[in-house]
């Protein structure tokens, strides 16, 4: 079977009704979707299909076979974030880092298909991820400052106080 | 999981048919949010998989009046349907599963370990749709209810219904995204004015309400009788007295919204 992870063209030997995300994981070693509850509600294995985001953990790798999957890795890189991984930077909307991935390419789904700055859309939009450290407020506030575009200087956020992001990155 | 399993992946809805044969012994695959939970946990094992999702049974038709859905329409395709089926689309977990899960998935999910499965049943039942299956003995179409009743292993090609006059749909609130509803009354008015009632959450799969229905002019009436219609169960969302106080409640609530719709 053939899968495109972001941008790179594999070839899985995954049994067919492995999960994605174990193929993810264990076969390609791309560790970012994480292994949460494995059964669909809380997110944090999300990542996009063909552009959409999709729980990875539900879906068996033979069904999307030749499908171009996208991680958080594939986003941006640490020196030039995409623009909803800056504002999650900026506004310390990581606590633990467990849901981040998720939300980041959910997010990122959202923003592409059109999403307003809106708090209650963005909440309808991301209902099904899961924050335990329940960062809800500073989520919201970054997806909504990425759909705005707004002007982020990361270099005075990483001088501040609550971050150990190393001085140089940024976008 | 082993290697061992033998996965069909038909390309076509002939392919699907003549590869599901009369089911046995096949675990059906459609969107995959109720089946790949058990398989990683290592519940379920199967032999021979059948993967529907390359089989082209999805989407959504209109002739007139008529709405027919393919069985491998994901539930987020239904959000934009008239009440009382678009709401309870809707009310479906989150986008993400939502645009997984599917029709087919919704009519043909087993008893939930936990909580009643399967929403969409219950506005399918209200508005009177038909489901057309495959398996032994061919291809059949039935009311949903029949169907619903024998649970036999068919493969559900599509479901068909008249829009109705006017639709309502009516939850309790979920506690969190992921879970399923613990109680929803669909209720529909029909193009010849007979008004239709069912529940989801009110037994292991969707009920209709046929005491309610015959009391519809009557609302707290319909409301009490509805009761004698139902099989409440305690389960981890709610208990069965919980759930008794609750369903006069919405079916009053859904005959409301039917009478300001129409």
């Amino acid at each position: 079977m053939n899968l495109t992870v972001n941008g790179r063209l594999h070839v899985v030997e995954s049994p067919p009704l492995a999960t994605l995300l174990d193929v993810l994981r264990e076969e390609l070693g791309v560790r970012s979707p994480k292994v949460g509850c494995e059964q669909g509600g809380c997110g944090t294995c999300t990542v996009l299909v063909d552009d959409e985001p999709r729980r990875a953990c539900l879906l068996p790798v033979a069904a999307v076979e030749g499908a171009e999957i996208t991680t958080v890795e594939g986003l941006g890189t640490p020196e030039r974030l995409s623009p909803v991984q800056a504002a999650f930077v900026h506004h310390y909307a990581a606590q633990c880092g467990f849901c981040t991935s998720g939300l980041l390419v959910a997010a990122h789904a959202y923003i592409e298909r059109g999403g307003s700055d809106d708090r209650d859309a963005i909440a309808q939009a991301l209902a099904g991820h899961v924050c335990r450290c329940t960062g809800y407020v500073k989520i919201i506030d970054a997806v909504a400052a990425a759909v705005r575009g707004d002007q982020l200087d990361l270099t005075v956020t990483a001088a501040g106080r609550y971050t150990t992001m190393h001085s140089g990155g940024g976008a | 999981m082993t290697a061992a399993t033998d996965v069909l992946l038909p390309a076509s809805p002939d392919e699907a048919v003549s590869a599901f044969g009369d089911g046995s012994g096949l675990t059906v695959v459609g969107g995959g949010t109720i089946v790949m939970p058990e398989i990683a946990a290592g519940r379920l094992r199967p032999a021979r998989a059948l993967l529907l999702a390359r089989a082209g049974l999805a989407g959504v038709t209109r002739d007139g009046a008529t709405v027919t859905i393919g069985s491998m329409t994901s539930v987020q395709d239904l959000v934009g349907l008239a009440a009382p089926v678009g709401p309870c689309a809707a009310n479906i977990a989150d986008i993400e599963v939502r645009s997984q899960a599917t029709l087919g998935g919704n009519l043909c999910a087993g008893q939930g370990q936990e909580a009643p499965r399967g929403d969409l049943q219950g506005p399918l039942l209200a508005v009177g749709a038909s489901v057309r299956s495959a398996g032994s003995g061919g291809v059949r179409s039935e009311p949903l209810e029949e169907f619903l009743a024998h649970r036999a292993k068919r493969l559900v090609l599509d479901v068909r219904y008249d829009e109705p006059a006017a639709g309502a749909f009516v939850a309790l609130d979920r506690p969190h995204t992921h879970e399923y509803t613990a109680l929803a009354v669909s209720a529909a008015r029909l193009a010849d004015g007979s008004v239709r009632l069912a529940a989801t959450g009110a037994g292991w799969w969707g009920r209709r309400l046929p005491s309610a229905e015959a009391l519809a002019g009557d609302p707290e009436a319909a409301g009490r009788a509805a009761l004698a219609d139902v099989e409440m169960a305690d389960d981890a969302l709610a208990s069965a007295w919980y759930r008794e106080q609750a369903l006069p409640v919405l079916v009053r609530r859904a005959l409301a919204r039917l009478e300001e719709a129409a």
